[in-house]
C-alpha cells in the first residue's frame, strides 16, 4: 500500500485555506452583525438580484464571443506549422504577462473620447465621442481579458485528435466537411466545456472590469461584493455563497453535458 | 493457372516516392488479382507502409501510375476510393460505440437506416461481436477492437481491403488465432486483401503471394512456398525463416564449394568459378557420423526447441545452423549431409566483393607522406602512402578494412544499412552512400534502416596507380 504521508502538508493547506474560509463565510452569511443567526443578510443579498443577473448576462455574452472567436482560431492553429503553432500561442499568452489593470487602462485609452478608435471612427464622419461607459466596452474588456483560456483548451484538446482518425474517417468516404462534423468537431467538445468553464466562471465573478470600462448600471457582482463587504461583512458573505452556488449549479450542469458527450 | 485466369485489381506502375530528399520507393512495380490476399513483407523502413497508403490514397508518387480497375486513379483522394484500410492502430472513433464505428462508412453513403442496422449486425456476427453494439470501443480489448477495425472497413464493401500491420499489437497467442481468423475471413468475404507486416511467419501463414521488400525495391514476388525454398538472394532467406547464408564459390553447373568442400547440386547457368552466396536451412541438415558427413564440425550448442533441437556445430570458424530431432553432445564431432536439392544457390547481394574507390588525389605531400582525395563532397586523408596531386589512384579496400564509427566523425558520413547478413563468421553488411554501396563485416549486428557513419582502414589497403595518361 502506498504511504498517505506526503500528502499531509496538502491536506492541512486545503483545510486552512479552503475548508475553514468556506466555513467561515458560511457563517457570517448566516449571522448577524451581533454573531446571531439571522437570515437577514439574504433579504439584504436579493437587493442586488438585479445585478446578479447583469453579472450572468455579461458573463454568458463574453464566453460566447470567446467560443465564437477561439474555436476556428484553434482550428487554424492546428493544421500550421509546428513552429507557427508555438509562435501563434505564444503571441496569445504574451499580453496576459503584463498586469491586468495596466491592460484595462489601455483600453481606458484606447475607448475614451479622442482615443484612438474614436479618432479613427472621427475620420469616417462619425461624430466624436467617448466609447466607454457600456455593457459593449465591459463585454469587450472581458473578452480581451478572458479570450486565452478559451483558446488553450480547445487548441489543447484538438491537436491531440489523432491523426490516424482523421485518415480512417477520409478511407471510409468522408470529405474535409464531413471529417469536421463528425470526428473533429464531436472530439474537440471536451475542449470548449473546459473553455467555457473557464472564461464563464471568473468572468461571472471579475470586478474593476466594470468599475472602468462599463457605466454607472453596468456594475457586476464582484464589484459589489467587493464595496459591501467594507461596510457589512454578512452581507457581502451571503453574496458570495450565493454566487458560488450559482457558480457550482453551472459546473454541475456543463460535466453532465460532457459526461453525455463522451457517451453518445 | 488459377492465377492467370483472375484480373489485376490494383497495378502499380513505375513508382517513385521521395520525402525530403530521401528515396521511399524507387520505382515499384506491382500488379495484385482480384480476391488474392497478398502479404507485403519487409524490415522497418523498407517503404512496404508507404506502398499500401499510395493505393489508399494518402500518398501521392513523384511519379509513377497506380490503376484501379483499369483507371489512373492518381490524384483521387481517399474519400472517393473504393480502398478500406484497417490501421496499424486501429483508429477506432473513440466518441462513438460498436456499432456507429462500423456504421461510419454507410452513414456516409446514406443508405436507409434498416439496411445499416442489417449490415452492420451482420457484419459484427462475421467478426465474432454480436452483442457487442453498445459498447464503448476504448474499453475493448486489444483483438476486440481489432476485430471492430476490420469489420468497418469490410462492411463498406469494398474492392480492395488494405492492412497495415493490425495484428502488431497484439499478444502471441491471439495474433496466431487472429490471423488464421483473417485468412477465413478473406475466403469468405472474396475480397483482395493486402496486408502489410514485418513478421515473415505471418506472411507465410496467411498469404497466396508474398512481396518481400527491401530498402524502398521489391526483391521477390512469389507463394510462401517459392520465398522459402527458392529465395532468389541472402537478403530474402536471412529474412524469411532461419538460414545458414554461406559464401561459396559456383566450380560449374550442379557443382558448388562450400567450407572448402566440393558439394553437389541442382543449380545451373551461374558460370564457372562465380562467387555466389548459398542457403542451406537448418532442418535439411542430417546429422551423420563424422566419416559419413559431406562436412564434419563440433557441436557447441544444443537447445530443446520442442519439436526440435536447434544446435550449433562450427566447421572451421563458420558456423551452422542445424534442427534435428535427434540431439548430438556438446563438444562432440558431427557429420552433415545435405541433398542435392536443399542447397539454394543465389547471386550474390553485391557484384563485388572488396571495394574498389577509383579517384584522384586532389592534394599531398611526399614530407608528411600522405595524400587527400574527395569522396562524396568529403575529403578523406591517407597518411603513410604518397601519390602525387592530380594522379589517379585506384584504392582496394576488403570488407574488413571498413568500419562503423561514431557520430559526427568517419570518413563518409549518413550512409544507410541496407542489408546486415551472418554468413556464419561475420555479419555482411552492405551500405549505401550517395553515390554507391559498400559491403563491410561485423561481428556486431547492426539494425538495418538506420543511418551510420563509416571509416576506413587504409593500413588493410592497396593502392595502385591508374592515371596511365601521365606515365605513358
Amino acid at each position: 500500500m502506498k504511504s498517505r504521508k506526503p500528502s499531509i502538508p496538502y491536506i492541512i493547506w486545503m483545510v486552512v485555506f479552503t475548508m475553514i474560509p468556506i466555513v467561515m463565510i458560511g457563517c457570517t452569511a448566516f449571522t448577524d452583525k451581533n454573531g446571531n443567526f439571522s437570515l437577514d443578510a439574504f433579504s439584504n443579498a436579493l437587493f442586488y438580484s438585479e445585478v446578479f443577473l447583469k453579472s450572468l448576462w455579461i458573463a454568458f455574452l463574453s464566453t460566447v464571443i470567446c467560443l465564437v472567436l477561439a474555436y476556428p482560431l484553434a482550428y487554424m492553429l492546428t493544421k500550421m506549422k509546428q513552429s507557427s503553432q508555438n509562435t501563434m500561442i505564444m503571441l496569445f499568452m504574451i499580453p496576459m504577462w503584463m498586469n491586468f489593470l495596466l491592460r484595462i487602462y489601455a483600453w481606458i485609452m484606447i475607448l475614451q473620447e479622442n482615443g484612438p478608435l474614436d479618432n479613427f471612427l472621427a475620420i469616417l464622419g462619425i461624430p466624436h465621442s467617448s466609447y466607454l461607459g457600456n455593457t459593449a466596452a465591459v463585454v469587450l474588456g472581458m473578452v480581451y481579458e478572458y479570450l486565452p483560456f478559451m483558446i488553450l483548451p480547445i487548441y489543447t484538446v484538438m491537436s491531440k485528435i489523432d491523426g490516424g482518425l482523421i485518415e480512417a474517417a477520409r478511407d471510409l468516404g468522408s470529405g474535409n466537411v464531413t471529417v469536421f462534423k463528425k470526428v473533429i468537431f464531436p472530439l474537440s467538445i471536451p475542449g470548449v466545456i473546459s473553455g467555457i468553464t473557464m472564461v464563464f466562471v471568473p468572468s461571472a465573478s471579475t470586478f474593476l472590469v466594470s468599475q472602468y470600462l462599463g457605466g454607472t448600471d453596468d456594475i457586476m457582482i464582484g464589484d459589489v461584493i467587493d464595496k459591501v463587504f467594507w461596510t457589512d461583512q454578512n452581507t457581502g458573505s451571503a453574496i458570495s455563497l450565493i454566487l458560488m452556488v450559482f457558480i457550482l449549479i453551472f459546473l454541475i450542469i456543463m460535466n453532465l453535458f460532457g459526461d453525455e458527450e463522451a457517451i453518445a | 493457372m488459377e492465377q492467370t485466369s483472375k484480373k489485376t485489381i490494383v497495378s502499380l506502375k513505375d513508382i517513385f516516392v521521395r520525402f525530403d530528399g530521401e528515396i521511399i520507393l524507387n520505382h515499384i512495380n506491382l500488379d495484385i488479382m482480384e480476391k488474392e490476399f497478398v502479404t507485403i513483407l519487409g524490415p522497418s523502413g523498407c517503404g512496404k507502409t508507404t506502398t499500401l497508403r499510395i493505393i489508399g490514397g494518402f500518398v501521392e508518387p513523384e511519379s509513377g501510375d497506380i490503376i484501379f480497375d483499369g483507371k489512373k486513379i492518381n490524384g483521387t483522394p481517399p474519400n472517393k476510393r473504393n480502398v478500406n484500410t484497417v490501421f496499424q492502430k486501429y483508429a477506432l472513433f473513440p466518441h462513438l460505440n460498436v456499432f456507429e464505428n462500423v456504421a461510419f462508412g454507410l452513414r456516409l453513403k446514406k443508405l436507409p437506416k434498416d439496411v445499416i442496422k442489417d449490415r452492420v449486425t451482420k457484419m459484427l456476427a462475421v467478426v465474432d461481436l454480436k452483442g457487442y453494439e453498445k459498447r464503448n470501443v476504448a474499453k475493448l480489448s486489444g483483438g476486440q477492437q481489432q476485430r471492430v477495425a476490420i469489420a468497418r472497413a469490410l462492411v463498406c464493401d469494398p474492392d480492395l481491403i488494405l492492412l497495415d500491420e493490425p495484428l502488431g499489437a497484439l499478444d502471441l497467442k491471439l495474433r496466431k488465432s487472429m490471423q488464421l481468423e483473417l485468412k477465413d475471413i478473406q475466403r469468405k468475404s472474396a475480397k483482395t486483401f493486402i496486408y502489410v507486416t514485418h513478421d515473415q511467419e505471418e506472411a507465410l501463414t496467411m498469404s497466396d503471394r508474398v512481396v518481400v521488400m527491401n530498402n524502398g525495391v521489391i526483391e521477390q514476388i512469389g507463394t510462401p512456398e517459392d520465398i522459402y525454398n527458392e529465395p532468389v538472394n541472402a537478403f530474402v532467406a536471412d529474412f524469411i525463416g532461419e538460414a545458414n547464408i554461406l559464401n561459396g564459390t559456383m566450380i560449374d553447373d550442379c557443382r558448388i564449394r562450400i567450407l572448402n568442400r566440393e558439394l553437389e547440386c541442382v543449380d545451373k547457368g551461374f558460370g564457372k568459378k562465380t562467387p555466389v552466396d548459398v542457403v542451406i536451412r537448418p532442418e535439411d541438415i542430417e546429422l551423420t557420423s563424422p566419416e559419413k558427413g559431406q562436412l564434419v564440425g563440433e557441436v557447441m550448442s544444443s537447445t530443446f526447441k520442442g519439436v526440435h533441437y536447434e544446435m550449433s556445430i562450427m566447421c572451421g570458424n563458420c558456423e551452422i545452423l542445424v534442427h534435428s530431432t535427434r540431439s548430438a553432445e556438446v563438444g562432440s564431432t558431427v557429420g552433415m549431409c545435405v541433398i542435392p536439392f536443399n542447397i539454394q544457390i543465389m547471386n550474390k547481394l553485391l557484384p563485388f566483393y572488396d571495394n574498389v574507390i577509383e579517384t584522384v588525389v586532389s592534394s599531398s605531400s611526399e614530407d608528411e607522406n600522405y595524400f587527400e582525395f574527395n569522396l562524396e563532397d568529403e575529403t578523406v586523408r591517407v597518411d603513410g602512402q604518397f601519390f602525387e596531386e592530380g594522379s589517379g589512384v585506384r584504392i582496394t579496400l576488403p570488407p574488413s578494412a571498413l568500419s562503423l564509427a561514431g557520430d559526427g566523425v568517419g570518413d563518409l558520413k549518413d550512409v544507410y544499412i541496407e542489408s546486415v547478413v551472418y554468413k556464419g563468421e561475420h555479419n555482411e553488411i552492405i551500405l549505401e552512400s550517395d553515390e554507391r554501396k559498400w559491403l563491410m563485416l561485423s561481428d556486431v549486428d547492426e539494425q538495418v534502416a538506420t543511418y551510420v557513419s563509416l571509416a576506413f582502414d587504409f593500413s588493410k589497403a592497396s593502392f595502385e596507380l591508374i592515371n596511365g595518361n601521365r606515365e605513358g
